[in-house]
């Protein structure tokens, strides 16, 4: 019962975002790509903060490497094709990834998030100061990535549709990994990792082995980026970014996928509502003020994040103060 | 490098280095003490910058100026800011997860850094030094200093040295280091550990701000600029081991030294200096130098 709601709630998500390009503006397309591309970052990360318990400060520079490599490796004026590009783009995040990973993880807690945050701070200087990357101006993508003649990336409903399809994949692949004994592990290893050493496993392997794939995603979603708007520069690889990500995990709620998915569009979105001129007019200018009040406000009274407010009104409801089984994981 | 050169680079470096560890000092107390991670530590510095700026025309309306008047103003006003904190946001947080922690004290940024924009807007500003600190000491022939600089770098070794007689030499020390260990043994001994959570709290936010006072003569005052000061703040913290004051100091004059020297010989990687200096520090020792307790 419970697992059937589950579904048919992500199913609904999906279908709603296949189905709003009939209804949309050009403006609405991109603002709703570019959440999409938020949430496959939000979800590659969640497989390390919430799944793993690493939390990771230092996921712009997976993004933004992958972003750079889109850049960076394709023709100047030839159009790249998706079949080779994209998994360079992943690659080298990954390679970033697993070895920032294999370094880090030897620290724990809030030295790993530091550590992590180091790394990916290197990588945002190392843009920034020298000319690699074309310093602070970035540097422009002229052509866009195509597959054959069926997909031209440059058109932004085949871009809409392809981020869509990236999304579905990203979560359907993280689902699945979960479900799996790799998946159980990770979860172990955040619940007592001297336990899951005690029952036999090495845990160390397990843990980079969700960093590099975590990075893997992040890389994918920075391809995505930088077709999107035909153009990179350092700030994508700053910590505001890293930062950003993980409140939008924490917003969602922690430990589902499903949290992480509502995460990054509930702060997208409330981002857009409280930036909208037709609601607030001239004050729409401070935006901020609403946003992090609806923060704090959202952490004083939903303790589990986003995914937890059925729950609460679930046990308002049978006097029951929710679900237990979600307590007993942490957090 | 000629040595007058050298000897200046010092200068700055130590007084870098010594601001750095006047705003970490309170985030690594309320980090070790109170075990809550401060994201809007940062805002705090940014506060007392723009109150250097913005009481300054007041005092001086009023009190007829006092360069020393609006210190101790802002550092009064800062402690009642950091008391109400504590008192309203902070105290609920003490048992929950540090994500919930990051997550709230992230809107408080949010928040704060609007209010200022309401209140003083988006311009950078200058500050004044006080007439009776704005001269220069010679170097050598040719070269300078600025009295205001070397006064930023006494006012903070009075600081540090205040801090470590309170923490290791008084009673309110002994207490405060004592519910940083255990609590409830604490609680259950007749102290009040909630108001005294809420004393180092306040002292943590008036430190920030002072410093932030401080330094807006030198630095100017800015939107963001307690953002940029947060992170290194939290190197700072981490690579000093999180709690101690001893550890702070020390890492913060390393990084004084490492970015303002990375800044002269290479000033292309000047940026990932302090960072590689970081990932080396804490590959070596997990726990940063020296870990409290």
């Amino acid at each position: 019962m419970e697992d059937k709601s589950k579904f048919v709630f992500v199913a609904a998500i999906f279908l709603a975002l296949a189905l709003y390009p009939l209804m949309a503006g050009s403006y609405g397309i991109d603002l709703i790509t570019k959440i999409m591309i938020y949430a496959i970052l939000v979800l590659g990360l969640e497989l390390l903060v919430g799944t793993t318990g690493l939390v990771c400060f230092g996921q712009a520079a997976f993004f933004g490497i992958g972003a750079y490599a889109a850049v960076i490796f394709s023709p100047q004026y030839d159009s790249p094709s998706i079949i080779w590009l994209l998994p360079l783009c992943i690659l080298a995040a990954a390679l970033y990834a697993l070895f920032v990973g294999a370094l880090s993880l030897r620290t724990k807690g809030v030295y790993f998030i530091m550590v992590t945050l180091a790394f990916a701070q290197m990588a945002y200087y190392i843009v920034h100061d020298t000319p690699i990357g074309g310093g602070t101006d970035g540097i422009y993508l002229y052509v866009k990535p195509v597959l054959g003649s069926l997909i031209d990336l440059d058109k932004s409903l085949v871009l809409y549709g392809f981020t869509l399809a990236c999304l579905i994949l990203t979560f359907g692949f993280l689902g699945l990994l979960l479900r799996s004994r790799f998946g159980r592990a990770l979860a172990g290893i955040k619940t007592n990792e001297q336990r899951m050493r005690a029952t036999g496993f090495s845990t160390y392997p397990y843990k980079l082995a969700a960093f590099v794939i975590s990075g893997g995603i992040a890389g994918l979603a920075g391809f995505l980026f930088a077709v999107k708007d035909g153009f990179v520069n350092p700030e994508m690889m700053s910590w505001h970014l890293s930062g950003a990500l993980l409140v939008m995990i924490i917003l969602g709620g922690l430990g589902s996928l499903r949290g992480a998915l509502i995460g990054a569009f509930a702060f997208a979105l409330l981002q857009e509502f409280f930036k909208s001129d037709a609601i607030f007019g001239g004050f729409a200018k401070y935006w901020h003020l609403g946003l992090g009040a609806t923060i704090i406000i959202s952490v004083a009274l939903l303790p589990r994040g986003l995914i937890g407010v059925p729950a609460l009104f679930r046990g308002k409801l049978t006097g029951t103060r929710g679900s237990p089984d979600i307590d007993g994981k942490g957090a | 490098m000629d040595f007058n050169i050298f000897l200046i680079q010092s200068l700055n470096a130590l007084q870098y280095g010594l601001l750095l560890f006047l705003i970490a000092s309170g985030l690594t107390l309320i980090f070790g003490i109170m075990n809550v991670i401060n994201l809007a530590h940062g805002s705090f510095y940014m506060i007392g910058a723009y109150m250097a700026f913005g009481l300054a025309p007041l005092i001086e309306s009023t009190f007829g100026g006092g360069f020393f008047m609006t210190m101790l103003a802002g550092i009064a006003l800062a402690v009642v800011l950091g008391y109400l904190l504590e008192w309203a946001f902070f105290s609920y947080l003490y048992d929950r997860d540090h994500l919930q922690q990051v997550l709230m004290t992230y809107g408080l940024i949010l928040i704060f850094e609007e209010i200022r924009s309401l209140l003083i807007g988006d311009d950078v500003h200058g500050v004044q030094i006080p007439a009776f600190l704005s001269g220069a000491i010679p170097l050598g022939d040719l070269m300078t200093y600025p009295i205001y600089r070397l006064f930023i770098s006494a006012v903070c070794i009075a600081l540090a040295i205040a801090m470590y007689v309170v923490l290791n030499r008084t009673r309110l020390g002994m207490m405060i280091r004592a519910g940083s260990t255990n609590r409830e043994m604490v609680q259950s001994l007749g102290i009040n550990i909630t108001m005294l959570y809420r004393v180092v709290f306040a002292a943590g936010v008036a430190i920030a701000a002072f410093a932030g006072m401080v330094a807006a003569p030198v630095s100017s005052v800015y939107p963001g600029m307690g953002n940029s000061v947060l992170i290194i703040c939290f190197v700072v913290v981490v690579i000093g081991g999180i709690g101690s004051i001893k550890g702070a100091l020390v890492a913060a004059l390393l990084i004084g030294i490492v970015d303002t020297f990375g800044k002269v010989v290479f000033p292309q990687a000047a940026g990932v200096l302090v960072y590689l200096l970081m990932a080396i520090i804490l590959l070596w020792k997990p726990n940063g130098l020296f870990k409290a307790g």
